[in-house]
């Protein structure tokens, strides 16, 4: 009897967040960007802004996100998402424009799109998923890909002689007065994973706000598949070995005091 | 506004642009067009509207994508080598559907080439100019008055059939002035742009794309593009044509080239010779019906391009044969005057006998 008290008593506390949409994804087990999909849907449901936010997908494995998340959006040439969004920005500045990249989009073909968007301070939010690696391709090297990371084109490990260093993206863009926030953020455990949901908050609170500048978060995100690791192995080797290449924490915050 | 103004062809376009009612400029610097950047950042600030020098042409394009994909009226302008980076963008218009006006004020090539006059994009222009199954509506004017009543008619263009429309200059009528109107004249009936990214309140989502990766859908997407540009084939050809009913030898010509060969037209008359021209005005979709029903009857054909020969291509295709296609034209910034025309013309007269003997045995 008592029991039976307590199931009707009983409320949801935690359920699937509106702009997340129900169905399945096709995304390969432990890939970080289901992680990554859930925090923006859960800030756009939190900070109520559903109705006039356009997302941008990217080309990679995250190409078909806007069959994941319930918001306007629209798919653009590899890199260029960050000139996309100066265009709907600036011609619809009452809108959140947020841009959704990996790191072959963001920190190979479209370095410089990405830099001059900074550079111009478009009140953008743009979420950086660097998996070290090309997923959609099959595994080539990313300039993201760190120093003896074996990938479909450095087969024998990167070596910084011929390949060059990785690619702190996160670093180069705080540099900028343009780019207002910036941080870098893990999805390999629960811990790192609330911080990332606060860091992406902030970025596109930043925006509703109508702060002066571009928001980057940059989340270091598991590719089991091409790291050839197993899920849990590779949560573990990117909070160990990736953090060692890219530094967690917040590069920038001009919000926020020295 | 009916007021006569001297203006050079790249201002007026500019403010045709603005009166037509572009949202948007996007553009970056490259001779022989920018004084258009110049204009419409001041002017676009004046009115209240988006200008922003992009780094590139690659990201100007990629801006005039995402202003357009929110409805919006966007534009840009090169010149040759801007637009050959542009061409992704053009294919990602024209596969996600998405209204755009490209203006393109040609120079030499190929290469960095010079910052003189061409006619050598005319393929890149009417063949799609990117990758894919797709074209764009292609305007060809011939004086500054044209090219400013060119804008609205591309904008309309643009966003009636939801694909990229390139207006295709040279830096000859981008530089020069010619006294002009602007006659803000009233628009076609466009339909609603429901299918724009405002935001998803009250309604589902909408989605731009040109990805579709299940089997059958992307046939099925390029199919729905060519039965878009049969209707424009059908609707939309601009053409003018100049004593061609007794004319033995007929000109065919586009943009400023027509300019010339209409003074070398004139002055054959003037001395005998049965000569007429006909002149496109939309390259793409290009006026089939009226060259060849100009081949109906027996006469040579001269196309005169300041390039090594490309539009002489197309002549060729709708006149099947029926009639012989010659061509005359100067590459890589060359401009040919009226006296090179005319001789080719009065070489012609002494020809035709012998090619009509020719065909008839």
């Amino acid at each position: 009897m008592t029991f039976c008290v307590i199931l009707i008593a009983m409320k949801p506390v935690f359920t699937r967040t509106p702009t997340f949409k129900d169905c399945p994804t096709h995304y390969c087990p432990g890939c970080g960007h289901g992680i990554a999909h859930r925090l923006i849907a859960e800030t756009i449901d939190e900070l109520g802004i559903r109705g006039r936010t356009i997302g941008i997908a990217p080309v990679g494995c995250s190409v078909l996100a806007y069959n994941y998340l319930d918001v306007d959006m629209v798919e653009v040439a590899h890199g260029r998402a960050p000139a996309v969004a100066t265009g709907m920005k600036r011609t619809n500045p009452d809108k959140i424009i947020f841009s959704y990249q990996g790191d072959g989009d963001l920190a190979a073909i479209g370095t410089a799109e990405i830099i001059h968007a900074a550079h111009r301070a478009e009140q953008i939010t743009v979420i950086f998923i660097n998996n070290a690696v090309f997923g959609m391709t099959g595994g080539q090297m990313a300039p993201t890909t760190i120093l003896g990371q074996v990938t479909a084109t450095t087969q024998r490990g990167r070596n910084a002689r011929s390949e060059g260093y990785p690619l702190q993206i996160s670093e180069l863009l705080a540099v900028l007065p343009g780019a207002i926030y910036v941080e870098r953020c893990a999805l390999s455990s629960p811990a790192q994973i609330r911080k990332a949901k606060k860091a992406i908050k902030h970025a596109f609170k930043l925006q509703v706000d109508g702060a002066d500048g571009l928001s980057l978060v940059e989340l270091l995100s598991p590719c089991p598949t091409y790291w050839r690791m197993s899920p849990a192995k590779a949560m573990e080797w990117l909070e160990k070995e990736m953090t060692k290449s890219f530094p967690l924490g917040c590069l920038k915050d001009v919000t926020r005091g020295p | 506004m009916n007021e006569r103004v001297l203006m050079c062809g790249n201002e007026a376009l500019a403010e045709a642009a603005i009166i037509a009612g572009c949202d948007a400029y996007f553009g970056y610097p490259i001779t022989p067009q920018n004084e258009i950047t110049a204009y419409m950042s001041r002017r676009m600030a004046e009115e209240g509207r988006v200008f922003v020098q992009s780094e590139s042409e690659l990201a100007a394009i990629n801006m005039v994508f995402g202003a357009s994909a929110t409805g919006k009226r966007a534009m840009t302008s090169s010149s040759s080598p801007g637009i050959s980076l542009m061409q992704e963008g053009i294919s990602y218009l024209a596969g996600a559907e998405l209204p755009a006006v490209v203006v393109n004020v040609m120079r030499g090539g190929p290469g960095l080439g010079n910052i003189a006059p061409s006619q050598g994009d005319y393929f890149q222009a009417t063949r799609g100019g990117g990758h894919g199954d797709y074209r764009t509506i292609v305007l060809g004017p011939w004086s500054v008055q044209e090219l400013v009543d060119c804008m609205p008619l591309a904008f309309d263009l643009a966003d009636q059939y939801r694909m990229p429309v390139v207006v295709l200059a040279d830096g000859i009528l981008g530089q020069m002035m010619e006294p002009i109107v602007f006659q803000k004249k009233p628009g076609r009936e466009l339909p609603p742009k429901d299918w724009a990214l405002t935001g998803a309140q009250g309604r589902e989502q909408n989605i731009v794309r040109s990805l579709w990766l299940v089997e059958g859908v992307l046939e099925e997407l390029n199919y729905k593009l060519q039965a878009k540009y049969e209707q424009i084939q059908k609707n939309e050809v601009l053409c003018e044509q100049y004593e061609v009913d007794d004319a033995e030898i007929i000109l065919v010509a586009y943009g400023i080239a027509a300019r010339i060969v209409r003074g070398a037209v004139d002055k054959a008359r003037q001395e005998g010779i049965k000569v007429g021209w006909i002149r496109p005005i939309t390259l793409w979709p290009f006026p089939t019906e009226q060259i060849s029903k100009a081949a109906e009857q027996f006469r040579i054909f001269l196309t005169v391009e300041m390039s090594l020969g490309q539009m002489v291509e197309d002549v060729k295709l709708v006149i099947a044969g029926k009639a012989p296609v010659l061509f005359y034209g100067r590459p890589g910034g060359g401009v040919p005057t009226v006296e090179e025309i005319l001789d080719k013309i009065r070489q012609l007269t002494i020809r035709k006998s012998k090619i009509k003997i020719k065909c008839k045995m």
